[in-house]
Parts: structure tokens; sequence; C-alpha cells
């Protein structure tokens, strides 16, 4: 046990009503873990709150083993947002049985357990609207409970009618007959692809609102469970596909924590330029659609051709344009061809310029500040309680940077800075997301720079797949690769989170370990997820026209947020 | 029609020749064609197929590069990209169709005018992909019929590309298309 444990054990004996005895504390692989009794959740998450200052709540999840008697782990993670620190709590539930909601703690926590009631089954007392969250409303069983078998495919088809969350006094599947209901999406002009909201109007003004998401869950945790360590990175791509790299990074990065490696300062430095123009490419999408939703289509255009560049990068390093998959773990894939740094770099030249162009045509754009200046802001506090990370939460004011809060990569050494909002209206965050442009693009440039020599991977058998001409050419390199293709990556036993800066916020991997070739179960905690379950609450009282602007502004990527 | 071909006169002269003459019949070759109504229609078809943009996933966000200034759609007459099913006849499926979307999209398909065409764009949209998953439908061509299926996961534009030119061949064709002939909706919504 770490002295930060035995500290926390100590100052835990003190307080009365928790049963400190029957906890479990551990630290491995850098994280510290409780293990507690069901009962104690509530009051031992609000004194971590409270005095401790874990004050952010980063994940909840489930995970099943269906041979323990208490066959479920509800895990919760934490985080301290002054000094970067983060905590595990664990405890065990059996079939059937519950555990206290902390929606009363963070509001956040809302959807987190609504997800672990659907994939496993786990009741959480005191949510007011535990039901389905992801799958479809005809779905049968618990699909991420071990005994659910992965391609069972189970078919819909109704559409559940217009419905709300449940309120004192207002049942949410009850309809006021005063207002409008009106349905919005999925596939609707006015409304990004798989996103569905529903709102009761009086006039223009919304009273109530709601938001149905899963219309792309895809089952991306189940494909994890059934797929080698190397295999499930094609499917990290497709989480937020349009910063694709930086999902890449953030999976490797968590299986490289539990298999204790460190990969080379090449690596590192590659890692950072992709992640960093993944993060221009991502806001790229989020400026230029928002602006079509706001009607200002050239936007869009204009911003497509800076973004076909970023592809052009993209392709030269392998070949592919959106779902790259750059990463392996423990590098990355290949050394980048001749020229590739240079090619950057003058990248870097036209963007300083572009974004400038990019700023003018939005920000200075009379209609566009109108309609975005005081619309519809979201307070700090807000912001933290629902756990919003990365530019939504910076545009509010907290200047809350995993790049900056606890570095990895050598971010540290690295000249930017961290541009925040003062109001958290919508116009501060298209602010944020330009200025973190430009920052990105200095990274960038520092980075292109000075690239470290040596190795782009380690070279660690047991990990890495030697290189092709190895494998063709003597028969060591052969037995490398058979062997690591037929045994497998196998990490040792155990559980792991890790989380990267990625565009929208905090992008987190829960790694349960078994030993097998497999993961046992890997949760990733999206950024949108936290972000757009605070929707129907921020948007209430405003005009339907602002909502669909604040859709636009919160960049919700269906792909991480269904998964 | 004789071999003669010989150069006509002038307006005035071959006016007065009579109607139904060879001399007529080459001078109104001046300044008419003749056709079959249903081959200019066909013209008419696949030069102007308005897209609906059925945009999911991440083939969503490379449609909006073929859509965009570098790849440019509008070249082959199909710009005009409508979000709504009345006012479009090109459906172009694009990316991941689930369990939970599936009703829509065969509602949403079900709303579009005649003639309408299905493109299906990605390995998802076409079988699921490498999704053989609990909540994914393996393929859309199992609720409404396609007529061109574009591989790739997501494609590049250009394939996206061959992929309408197939289509506007198929229709300057008049290409039977026995499985929206025998289609029936899997189930009423």
């Amino acid at each position: 046990m770490s002295a930060d444990l035995a500290t926390l054990q100590g100052e835990l004996r003190q307080i009365p009503f928790l049963q400190v005895d029957r906890y479990l504390f551990s630290h491995a692989f850098g994280d510290k873990t409780v293990v507690v009794p069901k009962e104690d959740i509530v009051s031992l998450l609000g004194y971590l709150k409270e005095t401790k200052k874990y004050d952010f709540f980063v994940d909840l999840c489930g995970v099943d083993y269906p041979t323990r008697p208490q066959r479920f782990d509800v895990v919760y993670h934490l985080l301290n947002t002054t000094n970067g620190d983060r905590i595990r709590i664990k405890t065990q539930v059996g079939e059937g049985e519950g555990v206290d909601s902390i929606i009363n703690l963070w509001r956040g926590a809302d959807w987190f357990e609504r997800e672990a009631y659907d994939m496993f089954g786990i009741r959480f007392n005191g949510h007011p609207n535990l039901r389905r969250i992801l799958t479809h409303h005809q779905f049968k069983g618990h699909p991420l409970r071990k005994d659910y078998e992965a391609n069972q495919q189970q078919s819909c088809t109704t559409t559940l009618p217009i419905h709300f969350d449940n309120e004192p006094g207002q049942p949410g599947n009850e309809l006021n007959p005063k207002y409008v209901p009106l349905n919005i999406g999925p596939s609707h002009p006015a409304m990004h692809g798989t996103l569905r909201v529903m709102v009761e109007l009086d006039g223009e003004t919304i009273v109530r609102a709601n938001c149905e998401i899963g219309y792309l869950h895809r089952c991306f945790e189940k494909m994890a469970e059934t797929h080698p360590y190397q295999q499930v990175i094609p499917y990290t791509d497709r989480l937020n596909y349009c910063s694709a790299p930086m999902n890449n990074i953030g999976y490797c990065k968590t299986v490289e924590k539990i298999l204790g490696v460190d990969i080379p300062p090449k690596a590192k430095a590659i890692r950072i330029i992709l992640a960093e123009l993944s993060r221009i490419m991502d806001h790229i999408i989020a400026i230029g659609t928002g602006g079509v939703d706001l009607g200002a289509l050239s936007a869009f255009f204009h911003l497509f051709a800076y973004r076909e560049r970023i592809y052009e990068i993209f392709e030269k390093l392998c070949g592919a344009r959106l779902t790259v998959s750059l990463m392996r773990i423990g590098g990355v894939v290949n050394e980048p061809p001749p020229g590739w740094y240079d090619e950057i770099l003058e990248f870097c030249r036209h963007m300083d310029k572009e974004i400038d162009e990019i700023s003018r045509l939005l920000l200075d754009n009379k209609i566009f500040v109108k309609r975005t200046r005081g619309v519809l802001p979201v307070k700090a506090q807000d912001a933290l309680a629902w756990g919003y990370t990365g530019p939504m939460l910076r545009a509010s004011g907290v200047p809350l940077d995993l790049r900056k809060l606890t570095p990895y990569y050598g971010y540290e050494q690295l000249d930017f800075s961290v541009p925040v909002g003062s109001t958290g209206d919508i116009y501060d965050r298209y602010v944020v997301r330009i200025e973190e442009m430009r920052q990105s693009v200095k990274i960038v440039r520092q980075v292109c720079q000075n690239i470290p020599e040596g190795d782009y991977t380690i070279r660690d058998k047991s990990i890495v797949l030697p290189p092709k001409k190895e494998v063709y050419g003597n028969i060591e390199g052969l037995m490398n690769h058979f062997m690591l293709i037929m045994k497998g990556l196998r990490p040792p036993a155990g559980e792991v989170y890790d989380a990267t800066e990625s565009a929208n916020g905090e992008l987190g991997f829960y790694l349960v370990s078994d030993g097998s070739a497999a993961p046992y179960r890997l949760k990733v905690r999206p950024p949108c997820f936290a972000i757009y379950q605070s929707f129907p609450y921020v948007v209430r009282g405003g005009q339907i026209a602002d909502a669909i602007a604040t859709v636009a502004s919160m960049n919700i990527i269906a792909g991480e947020l269904d998964r | 029609m004789s071999e003669t071909n010989q150069p006509n006169g002038s307006f005035s002269s071959a006016n007065s020749s009579p109607v139904g003459s060879q001399a007529h019949n080459d001078w109104s070759r001046q300044f008419a064609f003749t056709t079959k109504l249903e081959e200019v229609v066909r013209w008419g078809r696949r030069n102007s197929l308005w897209p609906l943009a059925y945009g999911t996933a991440c083939c969503g966000i490379e449609l909006m590069s073929v859509m965009g200034p570098k790849y440019d759609l509008a070249r082959f007459g199909a710009e005009v990209v409508r979000f709504s099913p009345r006012q479009s006849d090109l459906l172009i499926v694009a990316g991941t169709i689930t369990e939970k979307m599936a009703p829509i999209l065969l509602r949403i398909y079900r709303q579009m005018l005649e003639p309408k065409y299905v493109i299906s764009m990605g390995v998802c949209a076409s079988s699921g992909g490498f999704y053989r998953a609990y909540h994914v439908l393996q393929g859309i061509d199992r609720i409404i019929p396609v007529d061109v299926f574009i591989p790739g996961c997501p494609p590049t534009p250009e394939a996206v590309l061959d992929g309408v030119m197939l289509l506007q061949k198929m229709i300057k064709d008049g290409h039977p298309r026995p499985w929206k002939k025998n289609w029936r909706p899997p189930y009423e919504c």
C-alpha cells in the first residue's frame, strides 16, 4: 500500500459511519483502488468529494464476474482537479441487487448509472429514470454480461414515442396538453445524424426537453472483449471518428500502462504531432458544422479544404485518410516518410493564416455573434457537476486540461497555453476551439523542429510484431511473428485507468485484464457522454433555435457518445 | 435512310422540299433530334440525382469530404443535398445502421417519392462490417432494397464517386432492378 492510501485509511477510520475494517486498499499499476461494501458508497464518495477534494466524477461502470456470488463490480473513478490525483472505488453487488445512486452528489452520474443498468442490469436505488439508454426498448437481457453472446442481435421494429425524464409530480411519459410536443431527429434537417431530441414547446420556448441516444450503439466494449489487444485498435478509430488518432493513442497508452512499458521518445513525439493535428481536424469539423447549423454554409467549404490537407499528411504516413489506426501498442506503425516533418511545418505556416481567416469568417460575423453570444451559458460549477471536460469546460472558465494537469509524452516541456472562456456561452465555446487550434499549431511546430533520434517503437518481441523484412527474411522473425499472433499479447492480470486530453475532453479507458489475450473489460469514458446528458437542462427555458445552436457547439460525436 | 448524306442547302431551299423526303429529314436534323421519351427522362434523372445524406457515423464524415471542395460531387449533378426524404431521390446510407435505427431508416425510405435509388456506403451499412455485434443491423439490404454497395471502411471519396457513376450508368441503361421490384416492407412503421 502506498503512503497516500495509508493516510487515507487512517483518516477514514476516524469516521464513525464507515465500516473501514471491511475495506480493501490496494495500489497497483500506479492506480489507487479501494474496495468497499455497497452500503458505504454514498457516504464514502460524499466524504471524498467534500473533504479529500476528489471533486470531479469521472466515470462509473460495471464489470461482470459470473462465477462470483456477488456477481458485479460497480467501479467509480474520481479525480482531484487541483492536483490531478485519481482514485478508484469499487463495490460488489449481486444479481437483482442495487447500490444507492450518487446522482445527488454529482448530477453527471445520471447517464453513467443508466448505462450500467442497461449493460449489466445493476440497479441504482434512488435513480429517478433508470431505463435503458443505449440499447433499444425492445431489447431483452443485458448485453455486456459475460453470458450474452456478442453476435446475438435482437431486431427493433418500432420507435419510442416522445417522452421525458421523470420529475417530482411530473411523470416523463405524460405530455402536457397545453404545450406542443416536437420530435427532432434522428435524420432531421436541423439535427446531426443520429441524435434525437424531443421538446415540449410553449410558443418557441422550450418547457421540457429530452434526448434519446443509442442510435449508433455499435457495441465497442463487447467487441473489445472478443478481440485480441492489437485488433481493438481499429475499433478505437471509430469512437470519435473526427479525430481517430487520438483514440488510438488513448487506448495504446492504457495498454502500455498495464504492460509497464515506456515508449521511445520518437514515438512520443509522433504521437503528439498526430494528436494535435487531430485536435485541429476535430475542431474544424466542430466549427464548420456548427456554422452550417446556423446557416453559414460557406465556412464549411472553406474549412473542409483545410481538413483535406491534414488527411494528406495522414495518407502519406499510413495510406488511410479518416480511420487511420496509426498507433501500435509500444509505439507507432512505421517510420514517417522522408520530408514528412517539413510538410507538416509547411502546413503549420499556412494554418496560422487560415485560422485567422476562420476566425474572421465566423467570430466577426454579426449574425453568428448574435446567435451565439450570451446564449444558454453554462456556469463553471454546473459544468463541473455534469462532468464536462475539454473545450466545453474551459469555455465555462475552468482551466482544466490533462496536458497541463497530468502531463504525458513531454507536454510539460512544450510552450503552449490553455485558452479559457468567461461566460460558458456558445460564443465562448467557438472562441476556445479556435484558440486551441492556434495552440495546437504552436505545439506541432515545436515538436516537428526537435524530433528525437531513435526508434519509433519498442522492440519487445512479446509486444510488437517484427518488421515484415524480418518475418520473411529469417526464421527467428517468422517465429516471433507466429508466436505473437497465435499466443497474443498478454498483459498481467489487473486493472488500470488512463486518460488523455482528446479534442472533446477527457477520453479515458478503464481496462481490466485477466491475463488472457483479449481485454476482460474495456470501458471507454467518452467526453461527449457526460456533456450531452446536460442538454435537456441547459436548453430548458431557451428558444428552440438556440437548442440547435447548442447541440452544434457541444460537438457531440455519436461514435463516442453511443460507442 | 439513304447513304447519300449531302450537306443541306439553305434554310429556304430545304424547307421547300416535301415533308418526309430525304432532304426534309436532313434539314430537320440541323435543329432537332429524335429519341425515346424514356431515354430523355433517364438522361434527366441520372444527371440530377438529389441525395439524402443519411450520415450516421464515420462514413458520414467522409461523405462530407465527397461533397466538399476537393472531390465535389456537384460535378456529377448530385450536389443538391436534401435532408428531407420528400425532396430527394437518392438515399446515401453512410454509416453503421443499428437495430435501434433500422425502423427509422425504413420509414425514411418509404417517405421518399418514386423513382428512388439507394447507395449503401461503407461495409457497416452493407453488411454490418466488422461489427458482428448485438446491436448492429447486419446490412441494410435486410430492410430496404439497395442499388449500389460501396465497400470500404470508410470508402475513399473516389470510391463514392465511382458508386454514384455506376448508379448513373444503371439509370442510363435502364438496368432491371428486381431487388426493388420484389421488395416488400419487412414490417409496418
